[in-house]
C-alpha cells in the first residue's frame, strides 16, 4: 500500500508541475551581457518606435538622426515607426512582449517601463552600459560626441531609475503651462499676478461666464466661452494633491488617491463645471482650439504643445477665420502656495529592449545614446516647448542663441514656444514626478477619470455629494482594477471592493495543494490502521 | 387529471401562438416603416435633445471604425438621420456581430466634441431588422452652412478635382499626405484636397475606418493632381466638415 501511495504521490506531483511552473510565467530572455567589442563585420537592423506631437519637423528630425547614425555605423539600419500617442506605443509594446517582437529602442515613460519589467529581462538595465569605458556615456569607442553621465541633468536622469536601476535615459523634458488670454483677463477688470493661484483662476473664470441679454458672453461677444480648460486631468489632480501636500500613492504602490482632500477638490471642480467656468479636453476639445478662437481664458496644456497655443501659433486646427487677436501670457500652472510652486516633470524617455543577440542590444544602446547628442537635443527641443536633457546641449552657444531670439518670427522663434521652454528651465527645481511601480499607469488613468466623471455628471445634472463620491471611488477603483495591484495597493484601494474570481493558474495550484494534503492524510490514516492491525496480531 | 392535462395543453398552444404573433408584429414593424419602439426617440427628437441629456435610439450599423478594450466606435444611421456612437460599451464578440445593416437599440448621452455630435457612454442591444443607407449626394452643399445638417451620414460627392495636398521632401507637389501635415507614414490617416467651383476642401481616409489594406487607401495613394473623382464616405466633423472617405472612383 505504501509503495502504491508513494508512486501515486510522485506521479501526481509531476502532473502538478506544469501548474506550479505556470505561476512563474513563460521563460524570458537571458540577462544581457555587454560584449567586449562591437562586431562591425556583421549587419544589424533595429527598430525605433518614436512619438511625435503631430509635428512634421519632429518627424524630419527623427529621419535625419537615423541617417546621421547610419552614416557613422554603415553596418546598421534603423527602421522608424511613428506614433502620436504614448498610450498606443505602450499598448503595442505590451502586445509584442509575449512574442519578443518588441522594438529595439522605444520612446517611453517610466510608468510604462514598470509594466514592461513584469516580463523576464525584457528591458535592459543601463547602469553597466552608462559606465562602460568603450561604449558607455562619453565612451572611447563611441563614434560621436556622446555626453558624459555627469552632463545629463541629474534630476531628469533620476526620473529613469526604477528599483535602484536605470532602465531608460531621458530624451526631452517638458511640464505644463497655463496659456492665458491676457487681453480677456484685463478686459474683465483683472491684472495677472506674478504667480497664478487657483483662487485667481476660478474667480476670473467665473467672471467670464457672464452673459448678455442676447445669450452671448459679455467677455468675448460669442456664443461659446469655456473660461478654463484643462488638457490632462490626471496631471491636474496629481498636481493639486501635491500642492495640497495630500497623499496620492506610496513609493511601493500603496494607493492613497481616494481620500478626503481628493473629494474636496472634486467638489470645487464640480461647482465650477456647473457654472460653466470649467471643462476638460475629453469633454470639450483641445484647449488651444478654444484659446485661439477667443473662447477660453486659461488653457492648461503641455509646454510640448506650445506651438499650438496663442493667437499667432504656427500650428492650428481651426479655420483662420475663427482665430482672434490677443496677447498670450505663458505662466506656470496655478498654485495654492505661491512661495512653494509645484509642477510635474514630464516628457519622453528612451528604453532599450533586450534581444537574444547582445550585439543587437549594443547597437540599440549606441543609437539611444545618439539621441543625446547636441544636434539632436537642440533640434528636437526647438520644435516645441521642450528642454534638452543634457547640460552640454543646454549650455551650448547654439541653444543660448535660440532662446535669445524669442519672437523674431512665428515659426522657429515663436515667442510662446520659447517662453514655455524658459518656464521649465526656470522651474526645474520645482518639478516632481509620481512614484513608479507596476500599476502606476493605471493609478494615473484612474486619477484623471475622477475628474472626467465628475465633470460629465455635473453636466448631466447629477448631484455630486458624499454618496456620489463614495460610489465614484468604488467605480473608478474597480474600472482600473486598483484593488488587484500588488504591493500595498490592495489594502488601500477604495472601498475594499471584491477582488473577483481567482486566476486559472491560482485555482489549479490551490486544487493541487488540496489534493496533495488529502493524499497525505489518506496515507497517514492507512498507516495508522495498519499499525493498529499489526498490534492486534 | 385528464382535465388538467387538457387545460395545460390548451394553455401551451395559446402561449405559443401569442409568441409567434408577437414575433411577427416586430418584424413587420421594422420592415415597414422603421417604427421606433416605446420609449425610443425619433431622429427629430434626438436632434432636438439637449447636449449632455440621456438619449435612447434605434439605429442601424453602417460602418465600424474601431474596437479597443471593450469600446467600439461606430457609424450608424436610420432613414431620417445619422448617429455617431463613440466608444460604445461592446465586447469583442458583440463587435463581430455588428455587421453592416444590423439594427441596435442604444442608450447613452448626447455630446459634442469639436463640433462633432455623438452618443457617448452608451450601451446597446441587438434587435431584429436591417437597413443600409444609400449614399446621399451632398455635392451641392459643400461649403454651405447646411452641410452640417447631414453630419455623420453616408454621403457622396461628385465631380471633384484633386488638388495638391502639400509638398514632398524635394519640394514637389503631392496629391496626398500621411497625416494632415505629412508627418506620418504608410498606414496612417491620408489627407487629400479636392476642389469644386474654385473652392478647396480637405478629405481624410481615416486609417481605423479604412486601413492600408482597403481599396480606398490604395486609390487615394494612386491619385494624381488634376484627377476628376467621385467620393463616398461618412460626414464626420472636426472644427468643420472632415469627411471620412470610404470610396474613391473616377468621376462619371
Amino acid at each position: 500500500m505504501r509503495r502504491i501511495l508513494s508512486v501515486f504521490l510522485l506521479v501526481f506531483m509531476f502532473a502538478a508541475l506544469p501548474a506550479l511552473s505556470a505561476c512563474h510565467g513563460s521563460r524570458g530572455l537571458s540577462e544581457f551581457e555587454l560584449p567586449d567589442s562591437f562586431d562591425t563585420s556583421k549587419d544589424y537592423e533595429i527598430t525605433f518606435w518614436a512619438k511625435n506631437d503631430s509635428n512634421k519637423t519632429q518627424t524630419d528630425i527623427y529621419k535625419k538622426t537615423i541617417a546621421d547614425f547610419e552614416a557613422l555605423y554603415p553596418n546598421v539600419t534603423v527602421n522608424l515607426r511613428l506614433y502620436t500617442d504614448y498610450g498606443k506605443i505602450y499598448n503595442d509594446v505590451i502586445t509584442n512582449l509575449s512574442t519578443n517582437t518588441t522594438p529595439n529602442v522605444c520612446i517611453t515613460y517610466p510608468d510604462h517601463i514598470a509594466t514592461y519589467l513584469t516580463g523576464t529581462n525584457t528591458v535592459v538595465p543601463l547602469d553597466a552600459l552608462f559606465s562602460d569605458e568603450k561604449y558607455g556615456l562619453g565612451g572611447s569607442e563611441v563614434r560621436f560626441s556622446s555626453p558624459k553621465r555627469s552632463e545629463i541633468v541629474p534630476k531628469f536622469l533620476d526620473e529613469c531609475s526604477i528599483d535602484g536601476f536605470y532602465y531608460a535615459i531621458p530624451f526631452m523634458r517638458s511640464t505644463e503651462a497655463c496659456y492665458v488670454n491676457k487681453t480677456l483677463v484685463e478686459a474683465l477688470g483683472y491684472t495677472l499676478p506674478e504667480v497664478l493661484t487657483w483662487d485667481f483662476v476660478w474667480e476670473v473664470s467665473e467672471a467670464a461666464t457672464a452673459k448678455a441679454e442676447d445669450g452671448t458672453f459679455l467677455a468675448n461677444g460669442q456664443n461659446v466661452m469655456i473660461p478654463f480648460i484643462y488638457k490632462s486631468t490626471d496631471n491636474m489632480m496629481i498636481q493639486l494633491l501635491r500642492q495640497k501636500n495630500a497623499e496620492y500613492s506610496t513609493d511601493t504602490g500603496g494607493i492613497r488617491l481616494f481620500n478626503d482632500v481628493t473629494a474636496e477638490l472634486l467638489y470645487t471642480i464640480a461647482e465650477h463645471t456647473e457654472s460653466g467656468a470649467f471643462s476638460t479636453f475629453k469633454v470639450s476639445s483641445y484647449p488651444g482650439n478654444f484659446l485661439n478662437s477667443g473662447q477660453c481664458v486659461f488653457a492648461i496644456d503641455s509646454t510640448a504643445g506650445a506651438a499650438w497655443m496663442g493667437a499667432d501659433a504656427p500650428l492650428s486646427d481651426i479655420d483662420e477665420a475663427k482665430r482672434v487677436s490677443f496677447e498670450t501670457a505663458v505662466m506656470p500652472i496655478p498654485q495654492f502656495d505661491t512661495g512653494n510652486p509645484q509642477m510635474l516633470s514630464q516628457g519622453p524617455s528612451v528604453c532599450v529592449f533586450n534581444k537574444d543577440n547582445p550585439q543587437e542590444v549594443l547597437v540599440s544602446w549606441l543609437f539611444a545614446q545618439f539621441l543625446l547628442t547636441d544636434e539632436v537635443q537642440i533640434a528636437y527641443s526647438e520644435t516645441e516647448g521642450y528642454v534638452p536633457v543634457t547640460l552640454k546641449a543646454r549650455n551650448s552657444d547654439v541653444y543660448r542663441d535660440y532662446l535669445s531670439r524669442s519672437g523674431e518670427n512665428n515659426t522657429t522663434y515663436y515667442a510662446v514656444k520659447i517662453k514655455a521652454s524658459e518656464l521649465l528651465l526656470d522651474n526645474i527645481d520645482n518639478t516632481f514626478i509620481t512614484p513608479v511601480f507596476n500599476g502606476s499607469i493605471s493609478l494615473r488613468d484612474a486619477t484623471g477619470q475622477l475628474i472626467e466623471n465628475t465633470v460629465k455628471s455635473v453636466k448631466r445634472k447629477e448631484t455630486v455629494d458624499s454618496s456620489y463620491i463614495e460610489k465614484l471611488y468604488r467605480d473608478v477603483s474597480a474600472l482600473y482594477r486598483l484593488e488587484q495591484l500588488g504591493g500595498e495597493s490592495a489594502a488601500n484601494s477604495a472601498g475594499g471592493a471584491d477582488l473577483g474570481e481567482l486566476p486559472e493558474t491560482a485555482r489549479i495550484l490551490l486544487t493541487s495543494l488540496l489534493a496533495v494534503w488529502v493524499l497525505i492524510a489518506l496515507y497517514v490514516l492507512v498507516s495508522a490502521v495498519k499499525r493498529k492491525k499489526s498490534k492486534k496480531v | 387529471m385528464k382535465k388538467i392535462l387538457t387545460l395545460l395543453m390548451a394553455l401551451t398552444l395559446v402561449l405559443a401562438f401569442a409568441g409567434c404573433s408577437a414575433d411577427k408584429s416586430g418584424e413587420s414593424g421594422t420592415a415597414a416603416a422603421d417604427t421606433k419602439s416605446e420609449g425610443v426617440m425619433t431622429y427629430a427628437e434626438y436632434d432636438a435633445a439637449a447636449l449632455d441629456s440621456e438619449v435612447v435610439i434605434e439605429t442601424y450599423v453602417q460602418a465600424k471604425q474601431s474596437w479597443w478594450e471593450d469600446k467600439a466606435t461606430v457609424y450608424t444611421q436610420d432613414k431620417d438621420g445619422a448617429y455617431f456612437l463613440y466608444e460604445l460599451a461592446c465586447s469583442e464578440a458583440d463587435y463581430a456581430k455588428l455587421v453592416k445593416g444590423t439594427k441596435i437599440k442604444v442608450t447613452g448621452y448626447k455630446a459634442e466634441w469639436s463640433g462633432e455630435v455623438e452618443v457617448i457612454d452608451a450601451t446597446f442591444e441587438i434587435l431584429d431588422g436591417s437597413f443600409v443607407a444609400a449614399a446621399k449626394d451632398v455635392t451641392s452643399l459643400l461649403g454651405t452652412d447646411t452641410l452640417i445638417d447631414s453630419q455623420n451620414e453616408f454621403v457622396s460627392f461628385k465631380g471633384l478635382t484633386v488638388e495638391a495636398a502639400g509638398k514632398d521632401e524635394s519640394g514637389a507637389d503631392v496629391a496626398f499626405l500621411y497625416k494632415y501635415d505629412g508627418a506620418g507614414q504608410d498606414g496612417d490617416d491620408l489627407y487629400f484636397n479636392v476642389s469644386l467651383d474654385g473652392k478647396t476642401y480637405t478629405f481624410t481616409v481615416e486609417s481605423y475606418l479604412c486601413d492600408k489594406t482597403t481599396d480606398v487607401y490604395a486609390a487615394v495613394k494612386n491619385l494624381k493632381i488634376g484627377d476628376k473623382i467621385d467620393a463616398e464616405g461618412f460626414l464626420y466633423w472636426y472644427e468643420g466638415a472632415n469627411p471620412h472617405i470610404t470610396a474613391v472612383t473616377p468621376a462619371k
